[in-house]
């Protein structure tokens, strides 16, 4: 019977040998990061278009982006993530064949990417359409005025403005994705939590083991809420509340 | 690839065992969430220091760490917390949906506890004074003039979080517990039909979210003209 607190059994040898569980949970945390950026980056990249898009004055553009945000928004990411790894395979014969050929980390990385990104586009979608209403229509009525057609106006005008005001609640969006993560255990992806997991059901460690998860996400959170307060305060706009007064 | 719809009727009932239990797992957690939220909201409102920063601890915790991180916690640590309160000879076995129904209520607490900690403070500060004028104690101005307005304010945002609640009961599928989605799983796996049984679930989820989350904005629109 072990201890009932042990902190060093992160310097134990792993059952196979060669590395210690500290070593586990670093690998852990490289596949939290690596899944939340990529997944971020196709989350940022959907969702200003699908946010825009529901802005415009193209009833159909308007309705496209509208469904893509429900589609996303309705279905539980759990059951999503299945979707992408276990059922949407099956329908695209190239992809399928890619997932059986393949070390099987690389199909659950992919799978997870998407899923998250595409969930995520869905919310930061949201953010991006409120951030361009919250705009004065003067704004792109000046615009058009000055005989800027209507890409040229969203170029120009008001996805510059829209972006700076939303950078708090995509900031939130941020840490929910890094959280969301988490769920890519389940379709196998040896992330932070399924590391800890692991550690615990191999030591019977579980407190020390999920502490150590637990202080890493609120490390991991508070880095990128720094990170994100600072581009904030870069790019305010001058005279807005939210510009810093000067 | 031969698709077979016929398994979802063939087993209709024991995921109609596992939907009553997402069900009951949601309005259990969502009614006690909602108690034990207003509760922490009334704590990190109060004039006590000790008292706030223990709530506002307890809620940035809850809410800087993973829902599944939280469900492996609860359901690795509490047999071995209650063996160490009762002291008794081995951990008790509290079983995967008695731990999801814990830990879901002590999680969404911390939610709930956001939204109606705004919803206390949307009340203008004249009403509290008015009650304390009127020789209310501070327990009677709460339950009798503010927290039925807050309450009322946030009945949109509260039933957004419940919708967004009866979604993720679905990750008590990482503790093997058997919900709608738990069941559909092991029927899938079972039979080998992954994709009849996930694309069914997504498609029940999806109705009623929608349903439902359709239902929300009317009745938002409704509040908004009466208020």
């Amino acid at each position: 019977m072990s201890k009932l607190l042990d902190w060093s059994v992160f310097f134990q040898d792993l059952p196979g040998g060669g590395e210690e569980y500290w070593q586990l949970i670093v690998s852990g945390v490289y596949w939290t990061l690596g899944v939340s950026a990529c997944a971020w980056l196709i989350a940022l990249a959907v969702g200003s278009i699908v946010g825009t898009i529901r802005t415009t004055t193209e009833p159909w553009m308007v309705r496209l982006g509208n469904g893509w945000v429900e589609l996303f928004r309705n279905i539980p990411l759990l059951v999503q993530m299945f979707l992408w790894y276990f059922v949407i395979p099956e329908f695209v014969p190239p992809l399928k064949a890619w997932i059986v050929g393949t070390d099987p980390v690389n199909g659950q990385f992919a799978a997870a990417v998407l899923c998250l990104g595409l969930f995520t586009s869905a919310r930061v979608a949201e953010q991006v359409r409120a951030g361009i209403q919250s705009l004065s229509r003067g704004q792109r009525n000046a615009g058009m005025a000055l005989g800027l057609t209507q890409p040229q106006v969203y170029r120009f005008v008001l996805l510059p403005m829209a972006f700076r005001i939303v950078i708090p609640p995509l900031t939130s969006e941020t840490m929910n994705l890094i959280k969301n993560s988490s769920i890519a255990l389940t379709i196998g992806l040896a992330e932070l939590t399924f590391r800890s997991r692991e550690m615990g059901e191999y030591t019977f460690h579980f407190f020390e083991a999920f502490s150590a998860a637990t202080l890493i996400y609120i490390a991991i959170g508070m880095t990128a809420n720094r990170v994100m307060a600072f581009v904030e305060k870069r790019v305010a706009v001058p005279g807005y509340i939210a510009g810093g007064g000067k | 690839m031969n698709l077979d719809f016929e398994v979802v009727v063939r087993t209709l009932p024991y995921l109609w065992g596992g939907f009553l239990y997402t069900v009951q797992l949601t309005v259990i957690a969502s009614i006690g969430g909602l108690f034990f939220g207003t509760l922490l909201a009334l704590a990190r409102l109060s004039p006590l220091k000790v008292l706030s920063n223990v709530a506002a601890g307890y809620v940035n915790l809850m809410r800087s760490i993973p829902l599944v991180l939280v469900l492996f916690w609860f359901f690795f640590l509490m047999p071995t917390v209650l063996q160490l309160v009762t002291g008794g000879e081995r951990p008790p076995q509290i079983g995967a949906e008695r731990t999801a129904i814990i830990t879901f209520v002590m999680f969404e607490a911390a939610y709930f506890c956001e939204i109606m900690r705004a919803g206390i403070q949307s009340i203008p500060k004249g009403q509290v004074y008015s009650a304390y004028a009127l020789g209310l104690t501070y327990a009677q101005s709460m339950r009798l003039v503010v927290l039925p307005q807050a309450f009322r304010n946030m009945i949109p945002i509260l039933l957004t979080q419940t919708i967004i609640l009866f979604q993720d009961t679905s990750l008590v599928y990482v503790i093997s517990a058997t919900d709608f989605t738990g069941a559909a799983s092991k029927i899938a796996q079972r039979d080998g039909r992954l994709i009849e049984m996930y694309t069914f679930v997504a498609v029940v989820y999806f109705v009623l979210c929608y349903t439902l989350s359709y239902a929300v904005k009317r009745l938002q629109h409704r509040i908004a003209v009466i208020r």
